[in-house]
């Protein structure tokens, strides 16, 4: 079985730490990581309870295929109740971490309860223990992976945990792990802080712990994927190249590029910012952005990157720390940090980058809450004695002054780390926070492709690109294309994505491996790996119950129909340019539309019918 | 002819492949707190590098073992720990100048890379996926960058 079938229940408020059985009904039903612990979670917790409060849980938890010979098989999940959205919260990484956790034999740990003071988790193999975390309180998520290590003398350790953003709750807090690879969004570190877990970490070295049910069928569907992997444009190429920023020009020139806070769809400066940009020779110091690619935990592909400052740049003159490589910009931080703002400056972006993940914080939704704020400014709404900062478009200083702040929790940095939607109300312009159910748009204008716009209103966690990605449709034509302002076979379309996506992210394999992998190629890897009958009818249908449980999970929270909009920037003014000009979101087609496909009333419910299909 | 295991760093993304893939070879699983492999990230120059025992000729492990538990493998070159005469006393251990020969708790015993002995080549060379592990002629580890240089050499520099 592909499944440790260990779970770890650690209570923070008594400081105990049990081993129990997975559930291994449940693991039948929803597969693992993001399906399996919602299950685990929506079972545990009051729905409407407040996600900072002590009622709230937090869970680690892997895939089947985690830590195994799948190409991209490395990826975990934290899953909880968010505080940006009230909803549902789901963040996926990659890295080694979650490889480890599967090696020391736990499928998943649960954090309930809160702890009197700061602590971390310590996991070797069968035994964990919850450590004293005094000394790592206030540090960043680099110093406290770097003292873990030292402090066990064991440099084998991987370790996920919070910098100052998590204990600050900065609502869009992530967990980071491996230094730069992070769960990033909906604000899961948050809800570590305030359980006063700075962080969990992990050596994992049983040979036993899970088995692959059929080795040699494993083997023959692992190496077919790989070839597959390997063979296709993007994931064999322009991933490993450009990193996802081989999208930054492709989406600019589609005129689907939000700009400045979505008020435009193209960014003029795009080209300094992109994957190309990150490739040439700086004229400062004669080098480039990049130092070269890297992977995660068993992945083929290898898109992430890793940059080097010039360090002659103002933001980082004087501090040494940061002119060494580490994690450089993917394409949603370029966007987010970039366009967003209207910032051109590559350096400055790496740098903000390099922050977000050195404190925990997710670049998308920082980014975008500086867009909203610069909004603010030019509006006069905000203003310069009270931000402390000129917020002009475009402005470097500003962008990397503000992620200081958000890091250290400082200055208007707090009011940064509420996120957008907090910040516009709190300023009596709502409708300025580009975000749905309060998390923030992703790096793709939900006007000027009408799918995309469909998928953000229906995300589960807020706006997301991760929940169902129309992009490969509407711009890169996978698996069949779609034209970027057509609105019929959305839905339809969308509610694949989405289903299928739910059964990625409960695997443990990488979203991304589906630019080049359909279900024909996931299965048989599945199947391998598993025992039992895993159809592509059954994973699918596993996929769709994931996605109405959720669904259910956030109709209990308090969320409805109504949420699932977007804001009236998107659905009333107009694309300005390129391409989408004159575009905006038509929801008002699609929505009665992608309710009846997934089978709910025409408020959004799932109705009995279709929760007896899926047998919730 | 003998072949050897050759990395290039350049190549690596630090994907681990080859550590599960030699932990899979040796003890049918994935864990690679076994693999006789490893990958180290250098993390501030941002560099990916596999590492593993080279087969020394004079193999010091193979000379300080005392109870003659290190054999050449004479098909391959490889230096192979035979389990059954291997007490566990680590002496190999110490006397390796490079670290690549190391002890199994689970087992008592030691362990290093012997090129996959009785496999049909490395399993770490196999599930390499971008070639920075290879298994080439032992005695031309070097031809690559050996035709790396011989590109950039100008046989007649006037007509530059």
């Amino acid at each position: 079985m592909a499944w440790t079938k260990q779970v770890l229940r650690v209570n923070l408020t008594a400081g105990t730490c049990v081993a129990e059985p997975l559930n291994m009904d449940w693991a039948k039903d929803y597969l693992g990581q993001r399906g399996l612990a919602t299950k685990y979670l929506v079972n545990e917790i009051d729905p409407k309870v407040d996600p900072l409060a002590d009622g709230n849980k937090l869970i680690f938890v892997t895939g089947p295929l985690t830590g195994t010979m799948a190409a991209t098989g490395g990826r975990y999940s934290v899953v909880t109740k968010g505080p940006l959205t009230n909803a549902i919260a789901c963040s996926n990484s990659g890295g080694f971490f979650g490889a480890e956790l599967k090696f020391a034999g736990w499928d998943m740990v649960i954090f309930e309860g809160t702890s009197p003071k700061p602590v971390y988790l310590l996991i070797n193999d069968g035994t964990a223990e919850l450590v004293d975390a005094a000394h790592l309180w206030g540090k960043t998520v680099w110093e406290t992976e770097e003292v873990i290590k030292k402090q066990h003398q064991d440099p084998q350790i991987r370790v996920a945990s919070i910098g100052r953003a998590g204990e600050n709750k900065v609502l869009f807090a992530g967990i980071v792990n491996d230094l730069h690879r992070a769960a990033g969004r909906s604000g899961v570190g948050a809800v570590m802080g305030s359980k006063n877990l700075k962080a969990v970490a992990v050596r994992g070295t049983l040979t036993s712990a899970y088995q692959i049910a059929n080795p040699e069928a494993f083997f023959t569907a692992v190496d077919a994927g790989k070839k597959v992997l390997a063979g296709n444009g993007v994931t064999g190429v322009g991933l490993p190249t450009y990193g996802t920023q081989v999208l930054m020009n492709v989406i600019n020139e589609l005129g689907a590029l939000p700009t400045r806070n979505h008020k435009d769809t193209q960014f003029e400066s795009a080209n300094s910012i992109g994957g190309e940009a990150m490739h040439e020779k700086r004229e400062t110091d004669g080098k480039a952005n990049l130092v070269t690619n890297g992977a995660c935990f068993g992945c083929t592909i290898a898109c992430g990157r890793i940059s080097r400052m010039d360090p002659g740049h103002f933001s980082v003159k004087d501090k040494p720390q940061y002119h060494g490589a580490s994690g450089g910009l993917e394409y949603e931080a370029a966007w987010a940090l970039g366009a967003a703002n209207g910032v051109k400056d590559l350096e400055a972006l790496t740098y903000a980058n390099f922050l977000c993940n050195e404190d925990g914080y997710d670049p998308i939704s920082f980014g975008a809450t500086v867009g909203a704020a610069m909004e603010l400014y030019e509006l006069g709404i905000l203003t310069e004695a009270e931000v402390g900062l000129k917020l002009t478009w475009g402005s470097a200083e500003a962008l990397v002054t503000l992620a200081e702040w958000t890091a250290k929790g400082e200055g208007f940095g707090v009011a940064i780390g509420q996120g957008s939607k907090r910040l516009c109300a709190k300023y009596g312009r709502p409708e300025l926070s580009m975000s749905v159910k309060g998390q923030e748009f992703p790096a793709y204008d939900g006007r000027a492709l009408q799918g995309m716009g469909l998928a953000y209103a229906t995300s589960n966690r807020g706006a997301c690109h991760l929940r169902g990605y129309m992009v490969s449709p509407e711009v890169l034509g996978i698996p069949v294309k779609m034209e970027p302002q057509a609105t019929e076979g959305k839905p339809a379309m969308l509610k694949a994505f989405q289903d299928l996506t739910a059964v990625v992210d409960s695997s443990g394999l990488c979203l991304f491996t589906t630019f080049a992998w359909g279900l024909q190629d996931i299965q048989p890897q599945i199947q391998a790996a598993c025992e039992g009958d895993w159809s592509d009818d059954r994973l699918l249908l596993i996929g769709e119950r994931i996605w109405n449980m959720e669904r259910e999970f956030n109709l209990a929270a308090g969320i409805t129909g109504k949420d699932d909009t977007l804001p009236p920037r998107l659905l009333n003014e107009p694309a300005n340019s390129g391409p989408q000009k004159g575009a905006v979101a038509r929801l008002d087609i699609m929505m009665p539309e992608y309710y009846q496909v997934r089978g709910w009333s025409a408020d959004g419910v799932p109705t009995d019918a279709t929760r007896t299909r899926l047998g919730l | 002819m003998q072949k050897s295991l050759h990395l290039d760093p350049n190549k690596c993304t630090g994907c681990l492949q080859c550590e599960m893939a030699c932990a899979w070879e040796n003890h049918r699983s994935f864990t690679i707190a076994k693999s006789r492999i490893k990958v180290f990230t250098f993390h501030e120059p941002g560099r990916f590098v596999p590492y593993t025992c080279t087969q020394c000729d004079e193999a010091w492990c193979m000379m300080a073992c005392p109870t003659d538990a290190i054999r050449l493998d004479p098909v391959t070159g490889a230096k192979v720990v035979l389990e059954p005469s291997c007490v566990g006393c680590k002496v190999c251990t110490i006397a390796c100048p490079f670290g690549t020969i190391n002890y199994v708790s689970d087992t008592g015993k030691v362990q290093k890379c012997d090129l996959c002995v009785g496999a049909s080549g490395p399993a770490c060379e196999k599930a390499c996926p971008t070639g920075a592990i290879t298994y080439v002629d032992a005695d031309w580890t070097g031809l690559d960058k050996m035709r790396q240089w011989a590109g950039k050499t100008d046989t007649n520099p006037a007509t530059v």
